[in-house]
């Protein structure tokens, strides 16, 4: 009984360690994307709040938390409120089989992998709840696109992620990491560059960033499925999309790129050394690829993201996941070699 | 089985995508707009109707109210309306100075069409990129006038003054400092002509930059290659003007077919598109901004080289100059009546259009010969525009109305009135 405790309180503590770090850096990540996107705009940015504007965050979520939640009359209030909850609970569950370095992570469960790929399909119940029960046209378009785009993606990702279950063998994060070790060319972005490109594509659709955020919208269905979400309802959906996206970036090191391994020969001391800093850089990187799209690209139309998922995406996963298999099989990659 | 029924969206008028105040119900078929009912007059403001009470130079401010992105343009059309009743021509500078800002004026609004439209479909960079370049134009229009957007520059026998020796500079301030002053500033030594040269110098790589972003973009191309054709048969039949026509095909300008101002010495192209889609309205803007830049090139040499009066000097029309107020009586009466009764223009009624970057601005005006006018009517290309857009617009997505409108070019100061 006593043990039970402690082991509950333990966990409690590490569910708060990742936690509270990961809604801070979703803090720093919107004050970095609009810092970025003005540079890129020709443009400051954020520069009033703090020092270069660094606490211009944590102000906007002050001014959103005092707001007043504006429910839409006829609304279907239960499930206008469970709907935030709903996209931001998976939103931060799946942090719980990332691992950080080797050893460092919340569980180390064997179906890792699966357990990523489920909590990250039940995210989008949270929009599709969101705009059905907003009761507003222009939330239930936005609704309808998520719930096709998010389906269709999650299947062209989940095949990219058989790519790498095949050649690391397993369905543990940490074991795909081990797998991948011995330098920058033993990384699995090397057989596997294709899908690479496809599963970070479809994240960045999954997570309903630019280009691919018509769930949103902003010029056709204004905000889609959060139209009428004001205050701290809003805030808990933007929280979850960019937790989302944080997790997208740390994924992808993960499962192409080495996770904590270093780029560099072991020979060269600190640099060669594995460590959760590399991890960190490398998670940084595809973070701002997310900003980078979004500060360049155009909108797709909703049609032309279905066919860009399932006649281009899908087929080739299904194709790449043969010569992955091939490539196993004559061992021309040898995981964990 | 209960009836399945079409969806009712309400876009607009308070919508991101709506160009000002458009209110269109949208009959969705799913994504799909089966029929577009678009609903104006959320800007009426009557110009018309208030330009019948007042002297005839006090109706020019309100020209640059109606499309308010190409503010010089409908003064233009309204100005040359006045002259050709009353019989007179504004001196030969004065008519480049109008041809010069007209293009100005043109850059000016297919500045803020690429960037608004681009922003429609989600790339907002190009928004600020273009928004950047506007800031220097309308610098000249400050230059000149004193305001950046509503000038009323152009004045019955000319324009109201000369182009300034001197362009202005920016001053030291806590946002504009260090190097970046010294970049702002570096094009503003000289006279405003010096500036606009420096600008015309710089301005093709800008647009390459824009182009660079959406030319080749396949993102972009997806969603306007073949989005919204209309075909000539239909643009001619909507009464359609500007790159609207000239994107279908059609090789029509005012600005060639029925020179006026200083269009008929300077050198340009127009530039048609092929299949009449967005893209290819897309396409002839951006090359409508790089014919505009080769005009305003012609015209500041022009305009070096040949000082001159800008304004006629028979002071029935315009006002002498406040020096010779000082000392001649002549003069002093001439500033009092034109200042408080107007000027009376002779009975008749005349239509004069203007190549308008939206397409062809019409001022069709009747005198009874009074100092006011006894009506005014003015055809805003808009307008011809919008009424085609159910047309247009339908069997396509929710998405492809945003880029329509987009390329429609709609401002709601001239739709309305």
């Amino acid at each position: 009984m006593h043990d039970d405790l402690i082991l509950v309180a333990w966990t409690l503590v590490k569910v708060l360690a990742i936690t509270l770090p990961l809604v801070i850096a979703v803090a720093m990540f919107v004050y970095w994307e609009r810092k970025v996107i003005g540079w890129m705009h020709v443009r400051l940015g954020p520069n009033e709040i703090g020092p270069l504007g660094l606490l211009q965050a944590f102000a906007d979520v002050v001014k959103l938390l005092i707001k007043e939640i504006v429910v839409p009359a006829n609304a279907n209030r239960f499930l206008f409120f469970m709907a935030p909850l709903m996209a931001l609970i998976p939103a931060l569950a799946v942090w719980a089989v990332v691992p950080f370095s080797q050893g460092l992570v919340l569980s180390n469960v064997n179906a890792g992998v699966l357990y990523l790929l489920a909590m990250s399909s039940m995210g989008v119940y949270g929009i599709i709840l969101a705009g059905w029960a907003s009761n507003s046209r222009y939330a239930l378009l936005g609704a309808m696109r998520s719930a096709a785009q998010v389906v269709s993606y999650e299947l062209a990702m989940g095949m990219a992620l058989v790519c790498v279950l095949v050649l690391a063998g397993s369905l543990n994060l940490t074991v795909i990491v081990d797998a991948q070790q011995g330098g920058l060319l033993h990384w699995f972005w090397l057989p596997l560059l294709p899908v690479m490109v496809i599963y970070f594509v479809s994240g960045v659709a999954e997570t309903n960033r630019a280009p691919f955020d018509v769930a949103e919208g902003e010029s056709e269905i204004v905000a889609g499925f959060h139209v009428e979400y004001s205050g701290s309802a809003f805030a808990i959906f933007f929280l979850a999309e960019y937790a989302n996206m944080i997790l997208v970036s740390f994924l992808a090191p993960i499962l192409f790129f080495g996770g904590w391994m270093s780029p560099f020969p072991a020979s060269w001391g600190l640099l060669g050394a594995p460590g959760f800093f590399w991890l960190f850089a490398k998670a940084f990187v595809f973070a701002f690829l997310f900003l980078w799209f979004r500060a360049t690209f155009p909108r797709y139309r909703y049609d032309q993201i279905m066919r860009l998922g399932w006649k281009v995406f899908i087929p080739i996963t299904i194709v790449w996941v043969l010569v992955a298999g091939c490539l196993k099989y004559f061992h021309i990659v040898t995981p964990g070699a | 089985m209960e009836e399945i029924r079409n969806y009712t969206m309400n876009f607009g008028p308070q919508h991101p995508a709506a160009h000002g105040v458009l209110r269109l119900i949208l009959e969705m078929d799913g994504e799909v707009v089966t029929h577009a009912d678009p609903h104006i007059g959320l800007l009426h403001r009557g110009t018309e109707k208030l330009a019948e009470s007042k002297p005839f130079n006090q109706s020019i401010g309100y020209m640059d109210r109606l499309d308010y992105v190409s503010m010089m343009c409908n003064e233009h059309a309204y100005v040359r309306a006045i002259e050709r009743l009353c019989g007179v021509e504004a001196p030969i500078r004065a008519q480049y100075i109008r041809t010069l800002f007209d293009e100005i004026t043109r850059i000016l609004n297919h500045l803020l069409w690429i960037g608004s439209s681009a922003l429609d479909l989600g790339a907002m960079a190009v928004f600020l990129y273009a928004f950047r370049e506007r800031e220097e134009l309308m610098d000249c229009y400050e230059a000149v006038s004193g305001a950046r957007l509503h000038a009323t520059y152009y004045r019955p026998g000319g324009v109201y003054r000369d182009l300034p020796a001197r362009m202005p500079q920016y001053r030291e301030s806590p946002w504009h400092k260090g190097t970046d002053l010294k970049r702002l500033n570096a094009w503003r030594g000289g006279s405003m002509l010096d500036f606009l040269a420096a600008f015309a110098d710089d301005f093709p790589r800008r647009v390459d930059e824009y182009e660079e972003l959406l030319t080749g973009n396949r993102i972009w191309k997806q969603r306007t290659v073949d989005i919204g054709v209309v075909s000539p048969e239909q643009a001619q039949a909507w009464g359609m003007s500007g790159p609207m026509l000239r994107g279908s095909g059609i090789a029509w300008d005012l600005r060639k077919k029925q020179p006026y101002a200083a269009y008929a010495d300077v050198d340009f192209d127009i530039p048609v598109g092929a299949n009449g889609d967005c893209y290819d309205r897309y396409l002839v803007r951006v090359a409508e901004m790089r014919q505009s830049n080769r005009i305003i090139r012609q015209c500041v040499d022009w305009l070096r080289a040949n000082p001159g009066p800008v304004m006629l000097d028979t002071h029935k029309i315009a006002p002498p100059d406040r020096e010779s107020m000082k000392n001649d009586m002549e003069a002093l009466i001439h500033h009092f009546k034109l200042f408080t009764e107007g000027y009376c223009v002779p009975e008749g009624e005349v239509y004069s259009a203007v190549e308008a970057p939206k397409g062809e601005f019409g001022v069709y005006m009747i005198s009874d010969g009074a100092n006011k006018p006894f009506r005014v009517k003015l055809r805003a290309p808009g307008f011809a525009h919008l009424s085609s857009m159910n047309t247009i617009v339908k069997g396509h997505m929710l998405a492809d109305v945003v880029a329509m409108m987009g390329t429609y070019d709609i401002v709601f100061g001239e739709i309305d009135r």
